[in-house]
């Protein structure tokens, strides 16, 4: 099983994406090895979300590799759920079902099992992110902005997916709110064994739950390691994002 | 490794002994119900049941949950039940999965048909009443909003209500224009097969004339305003209603029905008489060319038949309740457009509520305006 291919759960070769003329990703490589929670930081409209979304197959690439868990990705068919799940930055929870139904939405559209147990693996994912049974026949308009991550991250889990996508899971949330999602993310990690693939600047939340941190800069990964080791990184971009005045009280904290 | 799960039951005495293997995941869902429901029986009879877990060689929530449920139905009744040989990394989904599911919540009662039904019809008719409070409220917030402007003719948006003009009248023109030119065409055409067989076809123009000028053109028009802007309008102001835009013109100090119904309402209410009018002329076009090539009338015979039929009242008649009309659809759409709520499903809901209302009440207003103008001897 431990074969080099089955080392990393992603691996990205001389990626381009690009709209019109401009160049977005510039034949960018990345390899995500498997169990780990890789952080991707990037500057605002420097192509992180377009990384994640190329990788998952919403927008296509010009030239260049993607593999996940061994398949080259083409496009997203059916069973996509099975392989990914993805947390979308507003969630992105369907607005005329129910919490309950959003999460069984995956289940029953790829498998074909009894409405009892469906029930039941729904309320036990609401419960393992934290939710309460209670929450459960309330519609997403109804739901507060940390409630609704959680409930599209149970949706992501549905399927007990490999590799997790989680766009800027945290923004939005409080401090305390931010910090209690971020302990769920490694505690689901660790227990369901996933892939985490995290596009954040929640300076926190890489120092804290990252296992490594890729840096995106010019359409290219500029540095990537575990949070000490791009610290020390003389990229003057990364340098920049982590050395600026809002980086070094968390820094502080760090040492 | 083995591609289907297994559940071997080795039953001793009280005791049962369940060892599962293979793969229990989602993918195989339809085998892990089978098994879990075949040796339902077995687990009951039975007072000690050990799961063997050694044997499982992948495990997912799906599957954990299945075999804890197995687990928790042995349990019941003061029985015991535990696992064996638990490998390592499941130990903690196993234990994660031990947590969940552990108090339902109590289910809503159902309630009694009937009562159901008596308590949506009573929701409905105080719904009927806030509609009209609602209708009523805008008219009012409109009414100030025109009183302001007459005070300072300065603060009317001017730039927003030509572009509002520009679409929902300028912009209209070509499809309004055909719908009233087939209007009017169709109705002659009916005229004369139907009117040729008193021998009184010269009264198919008297026909078309009046009705287009005085009722069709203007409903015809006004219905597909409401379903061509009024919507548009809904779906507008409740998408800003959605995105907290309203919220933000609030609170800036702007009031919402100054800067975004204001200019919309009067569009449509100084849009609406003009497109009737192109629309009316369309339809007597229409009914004109029918009149020669299908009812072996001239031209020049049609335009002196419509001469003599129609008077400047039934113009008047008719372009008289255009106004009228385009407010009602106006005060709809915009006040539905902001009874929109958060959800996706709602936006659709009010627009169909929107085009559906706007119709039905242009329609009731053409109605009372028939009595009106008939007791007034127009």
């Amino acid at each position: 099983m431990d074969g080099p291919q089955d080392e990393f759960a992603i691996r990205v070769r001389d990626l381009v994406v690009g709209f019109g003329r401009q160049t977005v990703l510039d034949h960018l490589s990345l390899d995500v090895r498997r169990g780990e929670i890789l952080g991707l930081v990037g500057a605002s409209g420097g192509g992180k979300s377009v990384l994640m979304r190329t990788i998952i197959g919403l927008i296509p690439r010009r030239s260049g590799t993607i593999e996940v868990m061994g398949q080259s990705a083409g496009g997203h068919g059916r069973g996509a759920a099975m392989a990914w799940g993805i947390l979308f930055q507003q969630g992105a929870l369907f607005s005329s079902l129910t919490v309950r139904q959003n999460v069984q939405f995956p289940l029953r559209e790829n498998l074909v099992l009894s409405q009892e147990l469906m029930d039941e693996i729904a309320i036990a994912k609401l419960e393992m992110v934290g939710l309460r049974a209670e929450d459960a026949d309330k519609y997403p308009s109804e739901l507060s902005g940390g409630m609704t991550k959680r409930v599209a991250l149970a949706r992501a889990l549905a399927l007990d997916p490999p590799i997790l996508f989680l766009d800027e899971p945290t923004s939005g949330l409080d401090p305390i709110a931010a910090g209690e999602f971020d302990v769920l993310i490694k505690t689901l990690q660790r227990t369901l064994e996933l892939t985490v693939f995290m596009v954040t600047h929640d300076l926190a939340s890489l120092t804290t739950v990252c296992d490594r941190v890729a840096a995106l800069a010019d359409g290219k990964i500029v540095a990537i390691g575990p949070m000490r080791q791009l610290l020390q990184s003389e990229h003057p971009w990364v340098r920049a994002y982590f050395h600026g005045k809002r980086s070094q009280m968390l820094q502080h904290e760090m040492r | 490794m083995n591609h289907e799960p297994l559940l071997l039951a080795t039953p001793s005495g009280d005791e049962l002994k369940l060892r599962p293997e293979g793969p229990w995941t989602a993918a195989n869902v339809v085998t892990l119900e089978t098994l879990s429901r075949s040796v339902g029986g077995d687990v009951d009879r039975s007072r000690v049941v050990t799961l063997d877990m050694s044997g499982v060689s992948a495990l997912d929530t799906l599957g954990a949950w299945v075999l804890e449920k197995l687990s928790r139905r042995a349990a019941s009744s003061g029985r015991a039940a535990e696992f064996v040989g638990v490998a390592d990394h499941f130990s903690g989904l196993m234990d994660e999965v031990r947590q969940v599911n552990r108090h339902t919540p109590a289910p809503a009662p159902a309630p009694n048909p009937v009562l159901a039904r008596l308590g949506d019809l009573g929701k409905s008719t105080v719904g009927a009443r806030e509609d009209i409070t609602v209708f009523l409220q805008m008219l009012g917030a409109l009414f100030m909003a025109v009183i302001g402007v007459l005070r300072r003719p300065r603060s009317l948006r001017l730039t927003s209500l030509v572009y509002q003009l520009y679409r929902i009248g300028w912009q209209a023109i070509p499809i309004i224009a055909l719908i009233t030119f087939l209007i009017g065409a169709i109705i002659a055409q009916q005229g004369f097969f139907h009117f040729r067989r008193f021998g009184a076809e010269s009264y198919t123009v008297d026909m078309v004339g009046i009705l287009v000028l005085r009722e069709l053109g203007v409903l015809i028009v006004a219905i597909m305003v409401a379903g061509r802007s009024g919507s548009a309008y809904t779906a507008e102001l409740g998408s800003m209603k959605m995105r907290e835009e309203i919220d933000a013109l609030s609170t800036m100090g702007l009031d919402p029905v100054d800067v975004l119904i204001l200019p919309r309402v009067a569009a449509l209410v100084i849009a609406l008489p003009i497109l009737t009018f192109i629309g009316s002329i369309a339809a007597l076009y229409g009914g004109g060319l029918v009149a020669q090539f299908y009812g072996d009338m001239g031209p020049a015979i049609y335009i002196a038949r419509l001469h003599e039929a129609i008077s400047v009242t039934h113009f008047e008649v008719g372009i008289l309740k255009a106004p009228f009309m385009a407010l009602v659809i106006g005060i709809v759409a915009c006040s539905e457009g902001l009874r929109v709520k958060g959800s996706a499903e709602s936006l659709g809901r009010q627009t169909t509520t929107s085009v559906v209302k706007s119709i039905f009440l242009v329609i009731v207003l053409d109605g009372l305006f028939a009595v009106f103008f008939a007791s007034i001897g127009m």
